[in-house]
């Protein structure tokens, strides 16, 4: 049977929840666990039924965070809008900023140079480096290692966000990517000092695996914990690292070959159990690729302009269309859609958030689990607040 | 065997801890207000008003307020009046000015649009952080008094992007003055006047 094969979404084959009380087992408890939770990363709220300490049902309520981004960039310019997509997932602004770029230029047209093309690769890239060693960092937050791990993941990501500053100004509101291109070229220096950025991280990462990936007490916690099925994540829409660690090979890279990617040779790794050591384990030999896919754009990058000479800024009207742009984001496939009527801000503006969607199957990876792990598995799903909210 | 992928693990976190206090590279505490990191030149957090001179900053403001940069602010933060008067600006055209320019940093996001907006190069983004204030509403709001910085002071924080725009700026005057000639030229021989020289192109900015 194929992987894609349409599945009908089926109901979670969880343990069956028991009576609220009997004779033998004592009440059900249920517990509020956030908004304000350290563990929640952010303002998320699980409404768990514990029996004992097993998770017997669990609720995701989400909004807290709501601002209203869809509606507000339906009443402003297209451009308006690119700061506010910093803002979605702010850890991996240089991506949303390019998810939003595509779909805008899909639907006006536009060609991007080839040095613009080189620049958005290697800053996406250099963004999936930050976000999983982030993610791998809170992973074992979340488990209990206090400190250390996050520690060194935030040494190396701050390295990335100097780079950051250093091109767009701002550590993590990038709003970087332009319509037709980027907004400024690199300043001088900057490759030479991403070059060595990316030539160290390999060490980092081998260190980070020294310390984590054979640790026993991190196998102990992770392995056979949160497991999805390959079914259930293609149904739930799932993608991104989730999706790849149930070992359906589904990459944006590779499938819709947006940018320069197919330019660049690079393997997608998948995993077989789709537990969160898996989860885990694809996202460090992620980071290993895009090593490789930095280091050739980073050989590779043309000279020439980064912003296309037609592209205009202000007064730009769209023809009547739709379009859709996605990428391959760290966290899953964050897409744009947007409805043009020629006017001057979009009919009808709209994200797909990786977060969010990939955050709709929790209750089933958690249940049976010990509350302690569904905090884990919650860390491995890999989510941001500001974008499952927006 | 069991614990060596934590005793692996331990030797790591061993190794730097010694590391932070032995390996020149790591030290990389500042210590903050008795030393500073050099903040990149593409460094922004909130914007300022160019003015050409630095003994009349306000007087020499480049701003004619056209409000594209108002219309554009995503989050809507500036606030501007036009004068009702009209005064020479650089290239001695005669033109309004704004009599209110105001910004609520309070609700700016540094997203530096209104640079990138404003075809007058007037508009550019400050590299001051430490503007805490004890007043959050009146404290915040920097009217144009608070904002009008000379030129040199652009120059100070963003070199690159100061030179061209100053090229910029100096060869729209060069066009300026040759079309005026051309105009004065035109009109010796008695042929209808050519109007003024039109404002550089918007988003021409890279």
């Amino acid at each position: 049977m194929s992987l894609f094969d349409a599945a009908p979404f089926s109901a979670p084959t969880g343990p069956v929840v028991r009576a609220v009380h009997d004779d033998f087992h004592g009440d059900l408890l249920e517990v509020s666990m956030g908004p304000h939770h350290p563990s929640t990363h952010g303002v998320f709220r699980m409404n768990v039924t514990l029996d004992g300490e097993t998770v017997v049902k669990l609720k995701p309520v989400f909004g807290y965070l709501h601002r209203n981004h869809e509606k507000i960039a339906e009443n402003t310019s297209y451009l308006s809008s690119m700061p506010y997509t910093d803002r979605l997932d702010y850890l991996c602004s240089m991506t949303n900023n390019w998810a939003y770029a595509l779909a805008v230029e899909k639907l006006s047209g536009q060609a991007v140079p080839d040095r613009a093309e080189y620049l958005r690769v290697i800053l996406a890239e250099l963004t999936r480096l930050l976000n999983h060693t982030c993610l791998a960092g809170f992973l074992l937050q979340d488990g209990g290692a206090s400190g250390t791990p996050l520690m060194y993941a935030f040494r190396e990501r701050e390295k990335i966000l100097d780079l950051f500053e250093s091109l767009s100004g701002s550590r993590m509101m990038c709003n970087f990517q332009r319509f037709g291109g980027c907004r400024t070229d690199a300043p001088d220096g900057w490759l030479a000092a991403a070059r060595r950025l990316v030539d160290g991280y390999g060490g980092f990462l081998d260190e980070f695996e020294r310390l984590l990936t054979g640790n026993e007490i991190l196998m102990a916690r992770t392995q056979g914990i949160g497991r999805l099925s390959a079914k259930l994540a293609v149904s739930a829409g799932v993608t991104g690292p989730m999706l790849r660690a149930t070992g359906v090979a589904y990459d944006l890279r590779k499938v819709d070959g947006y940018g320069f990617y197919p330019r660049f040779d690079f393997r997608i790794p998948l995993g077989a159990d789709g537990d969160t050591y898996d989860r885990y384990m694809v996202r460090v030999l992620e980071m290993r690729e895009s090593i490789k896919i930095l280091q050739q754009a980073l050989r590779d990058i043309p000279a020439g302009p980064v912003m296309d000479p037609k592209a205009r800024l202000r007064g730009f009207r769209p023809k009547p269309g739709e379009a859709y742009g996605r990428i391959e984001g760290p966290k899953g496939e964050i897409g744009f859609f947007l409805i043009s009527e020629g006017g001057p801000s979009p009919y009808r503006y709209r994200v797909r958030p990786p977060s969010l969607i990939n955050l709709t199957i929790l209750e089933d990876l958690c249940l049976g689990h010990s509350i302690a792990d569904a905090v884990v598995i919650l860390g491995s799903i890999d989510i941001v607040l500001g974008e499952v909210d927006r | 065997m069991f614990g060596t992928g934590l005793l692996q693990g331990l030797a790591v976190t061993a190794k730097n801890f010694a590391g932070s206090f032995l390996v020149r590279e790591r030290f990389v505490t500042t210590q903050y207000p008795e030393e500073r990191t050099k903040l990149p030149e593409a460094y922004r957090n909130f914007p300022f008003l160019v003015s050409e001179s630095h003994d009349d900053p306000l007087g020499t403001l480049r701003c004619v307020a056209c409000q594209i940069c108002e219309k554009e602010c995503p989050p809507q933060c500036i606030y501007i009046e036009k004068s009702r008067d009209k005064k020479p600006d650089a290239n001695g055209k005669m033109q309004i000015y704004p009599a209110i320019f105001d910004i609520d940093t309070a609700v700016c996001m540094s997203c530096q649009i209104c640079v990138e907006v404003c075809p007058f190069d007037a508009i550019k983004m400050d590299q001051v952080f430490e503007i805490a204030v004890t007043n959050r509403f009146d404290g915040l709001m920097l009217d144009k008094h608070a904002l009008a910085k000379p030129n040199e002071y652009f120059h100070s924080i963003h070199p690159t992007e100061a030179a061209e725009v100053d090229g910029r700026l100096a060869a729209s005057r060069r066009a300026a003055e040759e079309k005026a000639r051309a105009a004065a030229a035109a009109k010796a021989g008695a042929k209808p006047a050519v109007p003024g020289p039109p404002p550089p192109t918007p988003g021409a900015q890279p």
